[in-house]
């Protein structure tokens, strides 16, 4: 099946999200479409999804132009998607999962779930996917998730199948696994599009690349030929530094140690066990790991945001386990939260009072209890130029900027003053390539000033660029600390996922 | 790497230790009430079956029995744990502690222990039916605190029409009244995303003034119009012969054979039907139904709607089922209970049934006691059942999980 975008619009009130996008993809082929956050891939997918009407354009399958104007309506005319965030009901089976809204059913609505099994066991079988049709949801690693998610997809039949950052949540092999799903579906004569802002997969993937930026189409390139460069450049409009500059570090003291350190949730659920490890001066300790290691909840009880269980935290030798995030601020630590709308800002504040929202208690900018906003304001403007954030004014809310922006108002406030130690969780996500640039930059100038870093990200690639050292973390523990200069992707998945590279020996 | 085990002991939860040793504590509390206080009375309590046979048990002696008894299994909780029989073993435990305060309130005397066990049946219906229109609302998402006045909207209408038209138009006019009230909900809930909580309480408030105005304004002047004639007891032919259980489940009125067939009913359409995969998927994950196809909005609907009707149902009862009669307030909190009765049944019917019948039973034990001459304070009377059921539910349910989107509106664009 051809499906064809033609002359799509979409316009919400203040941005065009789409303007006038044309696409074409064939039976059997990978179109990658590749953009920055807010480029508008996710708006184009929705609307081909029946979930926004275009205000202009159409859709034509095989030729004949098509009227979305609900999922149900995609998914009847061949079109399937996989979402970012899997959309499966959690305390659901497999087989209850795959056959909703389409169900097998007999008198008064009677599930045939015998007949709901079957069906999912014949495409698994049919496409080797390796699924447990009885198996509950929540229990089942994101890989296999995703998997059912593909069989939902391949029961409704799809013969246009979308993928949306299909590989954010996944380890390296697993990315693996499912190129290889990718290529069988496209030889069964499946098309498929293939969502990402990874250029590396993009490349590795696709027979073509469709680059869109500001919610137009700027240029399509063939993988045999493009570059990661050239691309990047197509994305952001200029051209963009990919790789982190850095010199090898020079390690002095010891600023944190964390000793045996264990955190509990409410109900008991272990998070973070006994994990131990050092960050020196001047250099930048890296954590990776899969999503939901208890890499959240670590950084929570090192910025003090959640009790620690067990064990200590030192910093340049003071005891902080119990201290509050305030104290902990005072001694010099910097936090840069992984989720800057919940954790790191206050939306509904100006940029300016962002600022200085970790400060405005300081003799600097309060007499007693009245704070000297001309203070603030002088403070602001001078972050604002200096770190380059992007706002109409200073009085602006700061909810209302980019993401890139709202994440260089953070790192403005947090990298702003004298540091012992910078913590910083998943810095560049949702950012756009260019202010990934700027970010890695200011973390790795605050490394050569002599500041402890850790580093937490699941983005592997960005981890192994930034750190000098590399703690991989699974399932609450540390297990393995690597030298990110002689360790491979491949080798740090496999701690990542569980296993151990050397295992055949050990087991 | 082995961490060692003991082998017949599973691993457990910080959780699953901490209930077991507040079951163990609770045992060891229960038997020294019944050390202190049941074993004080002497004489034999009379517990009368059927017209021609009753049970004559010694009421000091049971009562010293049943505390050795429940410190030790208390003590052997503590110490060793029953593992996966603790909930056997609570309920047992319970169930003899129960017996054994009714030994002690009617020790020296008797009375009709199968008059009371119909009485506990019959006044669990109207929680029951409320439950059930909880559960209706919450497996799809949707919050319902406004049973309580759904129930207070259906007895009213129930008393009105029924005394108008008679009592089969009663229950139509009590069905009709739910559904509108939850009609209100739907819209405000749903079509205009309002928190559902405080939908629900604003109904309950609506709910209750709009009928004590009308009672007051309307039937007070108006008698005629507030006196109907109940349902009367239908005994199953066969079943009813059947000592004590006959009496206590086949000699009932139409309600409480409606609210055991709407428990089975309602238990399997949700398990087993389309509508229930769908619904319980809305409750859990609406954008996962919602991307397949599912109309989110509509189902949601169509569920408050049937729960509405399942409560006014349930509201009937009052006028219907026992007094004729519809007076301000008359449903005086069993919408709230029916709510925990969710809560403690495990969104689940036959749960909600389960619990509904321990609050039927307390009702039903307070007001045995208060016509027995026990000399302990009414107001203790009116506590006693409740501690107990505290009890019972801190053992059997630990902590139960709500449908994950039950309070959030759904938004088709997000």
């Amino acid at each position: 099946m051809k499906l064809e975008l033609r002359g799509i619009t979409k316009r919400f009130p203040g941005v065009v999200a789409n303007d006038n996008v044309n696409l074409t993809l064939n039976t059997g082929e990978v179109l990658s479409l590749i953009g920055e956050n807010g480029a508008g891939k996710s708006t184009l997918m929705s609307v081909l999804y029946g979930m926004y009407k275009p205000d202009e354009g159409d859709i034509l399958l095989d030729g004949s132009p098509k009227v979305f104007t609900s999922p149900a309506d995609a998914i009847a005319a061949g079109i399937g998607m996989v979402h970012q965030h899997f959309m499966l009901v959690p305390v659901f089976t497999v087989a209850e999962n795959v056959v909703l809204g389409v169900e097998p059913t007999g008198a008064l609505g009677k599930l045939h779930i015998d007949e709901a099994r079957r069906m999912v066991r014949e495409i698994s079988d049919k496409y080797s996917l390796d699924l447990d049709p009885d198996a509950v949801i929540e229990d089942l690693p994101v890989g296999v998730q995703q998997r059912v998610e593909i069989v939902k997809v391949l029961l409704r039949d799809a013969k246009v199948v979308v993928f949306d950052e299909p590989t954010a949540v996944l380890t390296p092999s697993e990315i693996i696994e499912f190129f290889e799903i990718v290529k069988t579906l496209v030889s069964a004569g499946r098309g498929v599009v293939f969502i990402t802002h990874k250029l590396k997969e993009a490349l590795n993937i696709a027979d073509r690349i469709a680059v869109l930026r500001r919610g137009k189409v700027v240029g399509e390139v063939d993988p045999k030929t493009a570059t990661e460069s050239q691309i990047a450049e197509m994305m952001v409009g200029r051209p963009v530094q990919l790789i982190v500059n850095k010199n090898s570090a020079s390690a002095g003291d010891v600023v944190l140690k964390v000793t045996d350190l264990t955190v509990l949730d409410a109900d008991g659920r272990k998070h973070v066990e006994n994990v131990s490890f050092e960050v020196r001066a001047g250099e930048i300790v890296g954590v990776a790991g899969v999503q939901g290691n208890g890499q959240t909840e670590l950084v929570e009880a090192l910025t003090g945001l959640r009790k620690a269980t067990g064990g200590t935290i030192t910093l340049d030798g003071k005891d902080l386990t119990h201290s509050n995030p305030r104290e902990r601020h005072q001694m010099g630590m910097a936090h840069i939260p992984e989720d800057r709308q919940r954790q790191g800002l206050v939306g509904g504040l100006s940029v300016a009072e962002n600022l200085v929202l970790t400060r405005y208690h300081d003799d600097q900018f309060s007499h007693g209890v009245v704070v000297d906003w001309d203070a603030a304001n002088a403070i602001a403007d001078t972050l604002i130029s200096e770190y380059d954030i992007r706002t109409p004014s200073k009085e602006t809310g700061v909810g209302t900027l980019s993401g890139g922006n709202q994440q260089k108002v953070i790192v403005a406030r947090e990298l702003s003053r004298d540091l012992r130690l910078t913590i910083a969780a998943q810095p560049t996500r949702g950012v756009d390539v260019g202010s990934i640039e700027y970010i890695h930059s200011r973390i790795v100038k605050e490394r050569d000033a002599g500041t402890a870093v850790l580093i937490v990200s699941t983005e592997l690639e960005e981890v192994m660029a930034l750190s000098d050292r590399l703690l991989v973390m699974y399932r609450g523990r540390v297990v393995a600390e690597l030298d990110p200069k002689k360790s491979t992707p491949m080798e740090v998945g496999l701690y990542m996922a569980g296993s151990r590279p050397d295992s055949a020996v050990n087991a | 790497m082995n961490i060692a085990v003991d082998s017949d002991a599973p691993l457990l939860s910080l959780e699953q230790r901490k209930r077991a040793r507040n079951v163990g504590f609770s045992l060891v509390f229960l038997g020294l009430v019944s050390a202190f206080l049941l074993a004080g009375r002497p004489g034999n309590a009379g517990f009368k079956l059927v017209d021609t046979y009753t049970v004559f048990l010694p009421a000091q002696p049971f009562a010293r029995a049943l505390a050795v008894a429940l410190v030790a299994l208390g003590a052997i909780q503590l110490f060793r744990g029953f593992g996966k029989w603790t909930n056997v073993v609570l309920a047992i435990a319970t169930g003899t502690f129960v017996i054994a305060f009714l030994t002690w309130a009617a020790s020296g005397g008797s009375f009709s222990l199968t008059g009371m066990l119909q009485d506990t049946v019959t006044r669990s219906v109207p929680i029951t039916l409320g439950a059930i229109a909880g559960i209706l609302c919450e497996r799809s998402g949707i919050i319902n605190i406004a049973i309580e006045g759904q129930l207070l909207g259906g007895a009213f209408a129930g008393a009105v029409v029924g005394s108008l038209y008679g009592p089969w138009a009663g229950l139509l006019g009590a069905i009709a009244m739910g559904v509108g009230l939850s009609a209100i909900l739907a819209v405000f809930a749903i079509r205009f995303r309002v928190d559902q909580v405080i939908v629900g309480f604003a109904i309950n408030f609506f709910s209750l003034g709009l009928t004590s105005f009308l009672a007051q304004r309307v039937l007070t002047p108006h008698p005629e119009y507030n006196i109907v004639r109940p349902f009367t007891p239908y005994a199953v032919p066969l079943l009813s012969k059947i000592p004590v259980i006959g009496v206590v489940l086949f000699t009932q009125t139409l309600f409480v054979y409606v609210s055991i067939i709407a428990v089975v009913v309602s238990t399997w359409f949700l398990y087993r039907t389309r509508w229930g995969l769908r619904t319980r998927a809305i409750g859990e994950y609406p954008q996962a139904a919602g991307t397949l196809g599912v109309d989110v909005i509509k189902l949601r609907y169509r569920n408050v709607w049937i729960a509405g009707a399942v409560a006014g149902l349930g509201g009937a009862w009052w006028p219907l089922g026992t007094v004729g009669r519809f007076d301000q307030n008359i449903t005086n909190g069993r919408g709230f209970i029916a709510l925990a009765a969710v809560i403690f049944g495990r969104w689940h019917p036959v749960g909600a049934l389960t619990a509904a019948l321990v609050f039927g039973l307390s009702e039903a034990i307070q007001l045995k006691m208060s016509n027995l001459d026990t000399g302990i304070p009414s107001e203790f009377l009116l506590m006693a059942p409740y501690i107990v059921t505290l009890i019972v539910v801190a053992g059997f349910v630990g902590r139960s999980r709500a449908p994950k989107a039950a309070g959030q509106a759904y938004d088709a664009s997000k």
